[in-house]
């Protein structure tokens, strides 16, 4: 049995809003599969959790007016992989998608829930990292939308106000459109594991050169990481194998890499530079560029 | 709504679910998970409690059929929904094809994966997808099997797989 001293069952957005704010030491539950195996370990003892599972609508995928994407913070990430639209507009995040636990986990794991975890190695984050991504944010008072990369505070840190719920997380048309892109987790295992390190690429390719590129690094720093030295640099490049291997030494710049026991400080540093290089060449690819030397 | 946990008290709510094709209406604590209402109330014990912390697969159900690692889903969820569990398969003693594909291809070593292998087959299978080799493989990457007889376990899902997609081209639905 889980330690938990009460379960709060909202049916609608609103009523959670409100019990949040009367509430704020609530825990938030989306998918469990963070929190749960947290308290099973024996941490979170006596919480009370704030289930966000009833209620309707947090969980679609749709294409706004303006061309944004938006994915609900509930959805869970089998259904991300699957939808049509992530397919066809942004597969890259279905790429990372997949990638994250296995089949029952994503079943019922949420992206809301994997991003406000805070975890660095989250499959998800890099690759929202690289696509410009938005969260929107909501209390009881009203909403609030930022930066992907203004939430992340530390490790497992994010910047959510007392009573504030991830509601959706926004890909603006200028974050994926015409972009080719490549996430690579590097793990042990193919299945079931946590990212060692995990890069994700998204380019914009015109005439052979860079007209715009983003990488996004987990496990790379204390939080997810954009390499804008790298991105910069790119900028208005023609694609070439040298051009691909020198946005990789500057993917370096922002890494942050400490030893752990899944890898040294050294061998994350070696990791960023040489997947950036496989991200960064797939990505061009697929945004129909060339770098072969 | 708020389910208050008083000093001493227990915290309890009414479930009512589908389990195996019945419904089941039943009084459970908040604090438990789907896994341990199955097993230790309803008696359901071909719900495998493996690792308790999603990592196995052991305790897989299918929940509006889909598979589920139910030691880390709260019973609270399952409000509404239909679980089937290993239980719920063979009808009057006679296997379903995908544990039938199971037997053929020996792909049954100590048995304590097995009834989640199953359902997360049966759950490919009534998808009516196809899937190619790596695609089974990842379909079942959330199984451990401790015997380490995953190649025969591939094969029985591939098997099942291709024996169903036979099926529907004999009786298209």
């Amino acid at each position: 049995m889980f330690d938990i001293c009460e379960l709060c069952e909202p049916e609608t957005l609103a009523e959670a809003k409100a019990i949040f704010r009367a509430n704020p030491e609530l825990k938030v539950i989306a998918g469990g599969t963070d929190v749960l195996i947290r308290m099973q370990h024996g941490n979170l003892a006596g919480a009370g959790l704030l289930s966000l599972r009833n209620i309707p609508h947090l969980d679609e995928v749709q294409l706004l007016a303006d061309g944004t994407i938006s994915v609900g913070a509930m959805a869970p990430f089998t259904r991300i992989f699957e939808h049509e639209l992530i397919r066809k507009l942004v597969p890259v995040l279905g790429e990372a998608s997949v990638s994250m636990g296995g089949p029952q986990v994503r079943n019922v794991a949420t992206i809301g829930g994997n991003l406000c975890n805070g975890a660095v190695s989250a499959d998800s984050a890099s690759t929202l990292f690289a696509l410009d991504a938005l969260l929107k944010l909501e209390t009881a008072e009203g909403e609030r939308i930022i930066p992907m990369r203004d939430f992340y505070a530390g490790p497992g840190k994010v910047n959510l106000l007392p009573g504030e719920l991830l509601v959706a997380i926004l890909i603006p048309r200028e974050g994926y459109e015409g972009m080719g892109g490549h996430y690579i987790k590097f793990a042990p295992r193919k299945a079931m594991d946590i990212a060692t390190l995990g890069v994700a690429v998204v380019c914009k390719i015109r005439e052979n050169r860079f007209v715009e590129l983003r990488i996004g690094l987990g496990v790379a720093a204390p939080v997810p990481v954009r390499c804008f030295e790298a991105e910069d640099y790119a900028k208005g490049r023609e694609v070439t194998w040298e051009c691909v291997q020198e946005i990789a030494r500057l993917a370096l710049k922002p890494a942050k890499a400490r030893s752990s026991w899944r890898a040294s400080k050294d061998y994350r540093e070696h990791l960023i530079e040489v997947l950036a290089q496989r991200a960064v060449a797939e990505a061009v690819k697929r945004g129909g560029g060339c770098c072969a030397d | 709504m708020l389910t208050k946990n008083a000093a001493g008290v227990k915290a309890r709510k009414r479930l009512c679910m589908t389990v195996n094709g019945r419904a089941v209406e039943i009084e459970i604590d908040i604090r438990e998970s789907l896994l341990d209402v199955l097993r230790d109330r309803l008696q359901f014990t071909g719900v495998k409690q493996g690792c308790s912390v999603g990592e196995c697969g052991a305790c897989t159900v299918l929940l509006d059929g889909t598979p589920v690692n139910s030691c880390i889903y709260l019973a609270a969820w399952a409000h509404g929904k239909t679980v089937v569990t290993i239980e719920g398969l063979a009808q009057d003693g006679k296997l379903t094809p995908v544990q039938e594909a199971f037997v053929d291809e020996g792909a049954i070593q100590c048995g304590f994966c097995t009834p989640g292998v199953v359902l997360s087959t049966t759950a490919m299978v009534d998808s009516g997808k196809c899937f190619t080799h790596d695609e089974v493989r990842r379909e079942l990457s959330g199984h451990l099997c401790r015997c380490t007889g995953y190649q025969k376990i591939v094969d029985a899902a591939e098997r099942a797989l291709r024996e169903a997609d036979v099926a529907a081209d004999e009786h298209p639905v």
